[in-house]
């Protein structure tokens, strides 16, 4: 029998693909399965639909041709062309500018504590016209009112040549959006089972409430059916552990899809 | 070609002290030679990423031969933070000048062209600027006179890379990473690994040809197979996940990554 509750992480896939509608160039960094599962989903919903252009997933990692990219000069450039549509971002910390630090914490550049570093952060974060922020783990740690060491700036002047920019936030506990204009996020919709005042409570700078701000609309069936099946299969490529543990669907299996 | 094929440690030889030397990203990665690097005892490199370090710049900060890193991020991907990397940096041990992956591939573009600078959106606002003393921002001579970053050329003194196959020519096949050939290209002296030497010449069959960097940039060559473990080289063998696993957790302390050079740097020596 098929399980119809949606697990987060479903949950949040879900959230992502809806985030994704209309783009037609999608790329994921590293070590991001839920992205990659958001971005596959998108994908295949485009796909199904005749009126939908179709959607192209680079996942940095992949071995599997229509996915495959290296993190190479391609993918920069594709960025500066304006060939890529939506990319995905995270951070250490990210403060309520959507400032994002991939650096470290305290005094650079003998911080307390040391991340791996900015990697494509400080341009792509400024050519791709929807990065969504995924940071799982939602605590006022992580979300800070000014970050240590900004890898990439939320916004930017007017006179700085910046096409692109943070589209949302997305979390364990919600989904924000970011208004560029006013440098400042937006509570959008907040994950069934968690409250506005514990996203309050996590979240260590101030936002703004949307007027409409409910509860965040649960995957459909069909949506569900889809990230166990077809996703999960063509996750397996980069991420085999993930979509083993999450789908229980194993790379070999994966391979007739 | 015959006075260029050499050994691994004589090809390690050929890195000074205090050399600028850039190292690619994964996979197909020298390990074999720095390993070598390590063994000879190596100092105060100025090490360049292409565009990100992993295993490679990890090793070489573990054995002492780092002052300098030049890099958009070190880390052991999947196996998490590289820690004597993450140790020296907050020690102040390591000195780091952080990047970002673009930057670098345009700054080693600039290096292959003989050009004096090159330009990159982004970065403005950012910290990586603010602390880059080599960085500015200047206004675009066109229209809209906007302001953008400037950046130096990268030019390794040396560039090291693990390929698949070099023929009896000194020519060498770099397969599915175009981006070797600009690293080739850009570094006064190029050392080369490779899985195997093929009897065919390599520039004549255009199957190769297009993905060949010729013996021109190539300043010696080494028959290493397997020359990437425990990283993987792609159609010849996989990545060794329970021995980065392994280093992994051995490297939280700096005596388990003396214990770990021992049994597989200087160890490995004394096994052959």
């Amino acid at each position: 029998m098929i399980e119809n509750s949606a697990t987060t992480e479903e949950l949040l896939i879900d959230v992502i693909a809806r985030l994704l509608d209309g783009v037609r160039h999608v790329a994921v960094g590293v070590l991001s399965p839920i992205p990659g599962s958001g971005a596959l989903l998108a994908a295949e919903r485009a796909h199904r639909d005749p009126m939908k252009p179709e959607v192209k997933v680079s996942i940095i990692g992949s071995l599997k041709e229509p996915y495959r990219t290296d993190g190479g000069v391609d993918l920069f450039d594709c960025a500066g062309q304006g060939r890529l549509d939506a990319f995905f971002l995270s951070g250490g910390q990210i403060d309520g500018a959507a400032n994002i630090n991939l650096v470290g914490v305290g005094d650079y550049p003998q911080s307390t504590v040391r991340w791996s570093g900015s990697f494509g952060s400080a341009y792509l974060y400024y050519m791709v016209p929807r990065v969504i922020l995924f940071r799982e783990k939602h605590n006022r740690r992580t979300l800070v009112e000014s970050v240590d060491f900004i890898s990439a700036p939320g916004t930017s002047p007017a006179n700085v040549y910046r096409p692109g920019g943070p589209a949302a936030l997305v979390t364990e506990l919600c989904l924000f959006s970011f208004d560029r204009e006013r440098a400042r996020f937006r509570l959008e919709s907040v994950h069934p089972g968690h409250t506005l005042d514990e996203v309050r409570d996590q979240t260590g700078f101030d936002f703004d409430v949307a007027p409409d701000c409910g509860e965040t609309v649960p995957p459909s069936a069909e949506a569900l059916e889809t990230i166990r099946t077809i996703v999960a299969g063509r996750i397996a490529d980069p991420y085999p552990q993930f979509a083993e543990s999450r789908f229980g669907v194993t790379q070999e299996a994966a391979c007739g899809l | 070609m015959t006075n260029r094929l050499v050994d691994v440690d004589a090809l390690a030889a050929r890195v000074p002290n205090g050399a600028k030397l850039a190292v690619f990203k994964e996979p197909c990665v020298p390990m074999d030679l720095i390993r070598a690097l390590i063994r000879r005892q190596v100092r105060d490199l100025h090490l360049v990423t292409i565009p990100a370090g992993n295993f490679q710049a990890e090793l070489l900060i573990a054995g002492g031969c780092v002052a300098t890193i030049e890099t958009s991020g070190v880390s052991l991907g999947e196996f998490g933070p590289a820690p004597a990397f993450t140790e020296a940096v907050k020690s102040g041990a390591l000195k780091i000048l952080d990047a970002t992956c673009p930057a670098i591939y345009a700054q080693m573009q600039a290096g292959e062209k003989g050009q004096p600078f090159t330009t990159l959106r982004g970065l403005i606002g950012s910290d990586v600027l603010k602390y880059r003393d080599d960085f500015t921002v200047i206004d675009n001579p066109f229209p809209p006179h906007d302001p953008v970053a400037v950046l130096p050329p990268i030019k390794p003194d040396v560039g090291v890379i693990h390929a698949p196959l070099a023929d009896r020519n000194g020519n060498v096949w770099i397969g599915r990473q175009p981006e070797l050939k600009t690293l080739a290209h850009a570094s006064a002296t190029c050392l080369v690994t490779v899985e195997e030497i093929v009897d065919f010449d390599l520039m004549a069959d255009e199957r190769y040809s297009a993905a060949v960097v010729p013996e021109f940039y190539i300043s010696g060559l080494a028959h290493a197979p397997r020359g990437a473990w425990p990283i993987a080289t792609p159609g010849y063998h996989e990545r060794d996940d329970d021995h980065l696993a392994a280093y992994s957790s051995l490297a939280a302390t700096p005596e388990g990554r003396a214990d770990y050079l021992n049994a597989h740097v200087f160890g490995r020596e004394a096994a052959e």
